[in-house]
């Protein structure tokens, strides 16, 4: 390419338009989420009560720090400090590894229980349970998918800003890290209440 | 894709990298739209084959060609491969990447390499859906419709197919976000909002679509696969699941699919009618904001394919109400398409054949949408040939008519070749023809009651069916003789210029074929508007 084009306001914006289409993604399952409570208001309750919200709060608290870390890092960027954008990034990938551990002990001591999509236990809870069940891991899971792509993007990032190739002239490849990684707080930041608290 | 070295080549000639890899490496918009198109009309041939079968099936009643089973297979695979492999990505995809950027002053979209990795997706979602037909437990046999419960208990090997339209989506969703930014952030000086091709137009409209609504289908492919995979239950009311809901997600998607599929036919049509009447389009504003509100309405009215799975009263009227509401902007473009021929001088090259058929066809597709949308005919239509009809008017008579209409028109420019007009007269008139004898007779034979996706029918059905079939077969000779034409056009046509047409948007302004990067060193300032035809005249034949 012999013209060589940047367009920082043109990058963002593409960015905020793929997020939408996260949103739109999740959206139905919040759909299906809304319909099933409409017609199972009761067994939704009980089913939510099987829910360790332990596991839940420390996870909300993990993506919550997470996403600070990562706000920092833009902050640090800015100001050209490579080695505190490079330990901010670290933390954010650290958290979110964090996450999913806990999460992986959150669900074995589920599937311990027999909780799990298609299992004989759970059928025998009743449909209404069974339909809670099936969503919460469904939505959890593809949530835990977006932690992993996040994580990943993140790295890459953080690799380049290692090599220089991101920094303080030239950053939106983080900062559009960033708002992924927003994204998949604030979908958690739905999904917890939803599942664990408000029922 | 050779070129004759004494030729001044643009960009087939001006890559950085040479042979294959210069084209699957690429980031250049043209090149990437070529290799759409390639792929595209390739998987139209193939689906067009598999139609045609499926006629052939249906000339007598009686086991023909193919059993029932066979029959469901092919009506979807041919379903599938239409929809998901030529119809949503045809115009955007191919036509959107070879002319958005040259037509609003850019020398590429916002994310050049995006918008290859967007075609990377398209073979991955290709090479699945062939995948599925030979592998597994044999070719999906649910329509492309995917309904459950079938679709969760056939032993056939719907996994590879829902992967396969799910990757289609990704591909689709992000050649939608490529335009909008490109189109917000690229226009060049003096381009301003009223001065964009309507063709521009459509496919800001249609990318927004392709933004918001797909990622409906992605989920819901998704949940189609996990309840395959691990009996996640959330469409199957034993498990306190819903299947009328999987309708839903569905529609949500596919409906407003339905104008991914047609706005960008729309866009392509506006550019033809003016260029051969010579007159400026009638009521520019009314054409650009009428596919805006066309993009907003038909997001509002999926139920529509629904009334007869169960719904409440009230439910069917309100969606049968704004399913009558969306005509309005579609008949407002019809009437502006008639008003520009109005006292225009028209001239019927091939590229106008085609844009003049697409409104007669479209037009009759649109009616008898207004038939389908109407409940009490609906409950009586729902499910017949009827709806088969109708839909191949719409979608075939409409965008593939637009999107022959635009090969015939754009190509020259690509190529720098002209294919033989007598020819292209001869293939239109039979792919006209034929295209009417078949679907209406399937029409016809739908209100008689004729149910679709059967491989046998009473025999009182026969006669409409035999001349059905019969139409079929004019249609196919006239696209065999069209696309033999174009070919050759291409590759051994008589040389011409930058202008064949006499067009006044941009793209006609550059050298053919364009240069890499599409202007010289100098951006393109813009002072008149798209349609403005005073000092414009084609280059000599
Ligand atoms: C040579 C051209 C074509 C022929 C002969 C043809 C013929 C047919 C026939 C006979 C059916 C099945 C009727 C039934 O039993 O239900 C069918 C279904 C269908 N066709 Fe075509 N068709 C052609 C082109 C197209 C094109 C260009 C499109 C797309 C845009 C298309 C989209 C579809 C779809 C979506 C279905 C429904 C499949 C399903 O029921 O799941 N066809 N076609
Ligand atoms: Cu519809």
């Amino acid at each position: 390419m012999s013209h060589e084009h940047r367009d920082d306001t043109g990058a963002r914006f593409g960015m905020w338009i793929f997020l939408y289409t996260e949103v739109i993604l999740f959206s139905g399952l919040f759909i299906l989420y809304a319909v099933s409570l409409s017609k199972f208001p009761e067994q939704y309750s009980i089913a939510s009560h099987k829910l360790n919200i332990y596991f839940g709060g420390a996870n909300t608290l993990v993506l919550l720090t997470s996403s600070l870390t990562m706000a920092m890092a833009i902050t640090a960027i800015q100001r050209g400090r490579k080695k505190q954008t490079l330990i901010l990034c670290c933390s954010t990938i650290g958290l979110a590894l964090l996450f999913l551990v806990n999460k992986f002990f959150e669900w074995s001591a589920e599937i311990g229980h027999g909780i799990y999509p298609g299992s004989e236990e759970l059928a025998a809870m009743g449909p209404g349970v069974t339909n809670f069940f099936n969503l919460y891991y469904f939505t959890a899971g593809l949530h835990g998918i977006h932690v992993i792509i996040g994580a990943t993007l993140i790295g890459v990032v953080t690799v380049l800003v290692s090599k220089g190739r991101v920094n303080s002239e030239q950053y939106t490849l983080l900062e559009n890290s960033a708002l992924y990684w927003h994204l998949v707080d604030l979908v958690w930041i739905f999904l917890f209440p939803l599942y664990y608290l408000i029922l | 894709m050779s070129e004759t070295p004494s030729r001044y080549g643009g960009f087939f000639t001006e890559s950085p990298r040479s042979g294959i890899l210069g084209w699957v490496t690429s980031t250049d918009h043209k090149r990437i739209g070529l290799l759409y198109l390639g792929c595209i009309v390739t998987m139209f041939i193939v689906g067009a084959v598999l139609g045609l079968a499926l006629r052939l099936q249906l000339f007598e009643p009686g086991t023909g060609i193919m059993e029932a089973q066979t029959y469901n297979a092919t009506f979807t695979v041919h379903g599938v491969i239409m929809i998901f492999l030529f119809i949503i990505p045809s115009i955007p995809a191919a036509f959107g990447n070879l002319l958005l950027p040259i037509q609003i002053g850019a020398r590429d979209v916002s994310f050049p390499r995006v918008n290859l990795l967007s075609w990377y997706c398209y073979i991955a979602g290709a090479i699945l859906a062939v995948t599925a037909i030979f592998s597994g437990g044999g070719p999906p046999d649910t329509g492309w419709t995917f309904y459950v419960p079938f679709s969760t208990q056939t032993t056939t090997n719907v996994n590879l197919a829902v992967s396969a339209a799910f990757m289609l989506g990704f591909s689709s969703i992000l050649t939608g976000i490529n335009f909008v930014t490109t189109i917000h952030r690229l226009r060049c000086k003096g381009m301003g909002w009223g001065k964009l091709p309507l063709f521009v137009w459509t496919l800001y409209a249609t990318a927004w679509i392709q933004v918001l609504a797909t990622p409906m289908i992605g989920i819901t492919l998704a949940l189609i696969f996990v309840e395959r995979i691990f009996g996640a239950g959330l469409f199957d009311v034993a498990k306190g699941g819903d299947p009328i809901l999987f309708q839903h997600l569905f529609w949500i998607y596919s409906h407003p699919a339905v104008y991914i599929m047609i706005l960008p036919g729309m866009g392509v049509i506006s550019e033809i009618i003016p260029v051969f009447a010579r007159k400026p389009l009638f009521g520019y504003w009314a054409m650009a904001l009428s596919s805006l509100a066309i993009a907003f309405a038909g997001s509002l009215v999926w139920a529509h394919h629904m009334y007869a799975s169960g719904m409440s009263d009230m439910a069917i009227m309100i969606f049968s109400f704004l399913t009558f509401i969306v005509a309005i902007p579609s008949a407002i473009k019809i009437f502006n398409w008639v008003s520009t021929l109005y006292k225009g001088s028209i001239q019927l090259a091939p590229p106008m054949l085609y844009a003049l058929s697409f409104i007669f066809l479209f037009a009759i597709g649109g009616l008898g949408g207004l038939a389908l949308g109407a409940a009490a005919a609906d409950i009586h239509l729902h499910d017949t040939t009827f709806v088969v009809g109708h839909f191949h008017y719409t979608m075939f008579g409409g965008t593939g008519f637009a999107f022959f209409a635009a090969l015939h028109y754009w190509l020259p420019k690509f190529f720098a070749r002209m294919y033989n007009h007598k020819i292209a007269t001869l293939a239109w008139a039979l792919i006209f023809v034929g295209f009417n004898v078949t679907y209406m007779a399937m029409q016809a034979v739908g209100i008689q009651g004729m149910p679709r996706r059967y491989y046998d029918y009473l025999p009182q059905f026969g006669p409409l069916n035999m001349v059905a079939t019969i139409g079929s077969w004019i249609l196919a000779v006239g696209l065999i003789i069209m696309f033999v034409n174009l070919w050759r056009g291409i590759r051994y046509g008589t040389p011409v210029g930058k202008n064949p047409w006499g067009g006044a948007t941009l793209e006609w302004e550059v050298p053919s074929p364009p240069p890499m990067e599409n202007f010289g060193a100098e951006d393109p300032v813009v002072t008149r508007g798209p349609y403005d035809f005073k000092g414009v005249i084609a280059d000599e034949p």
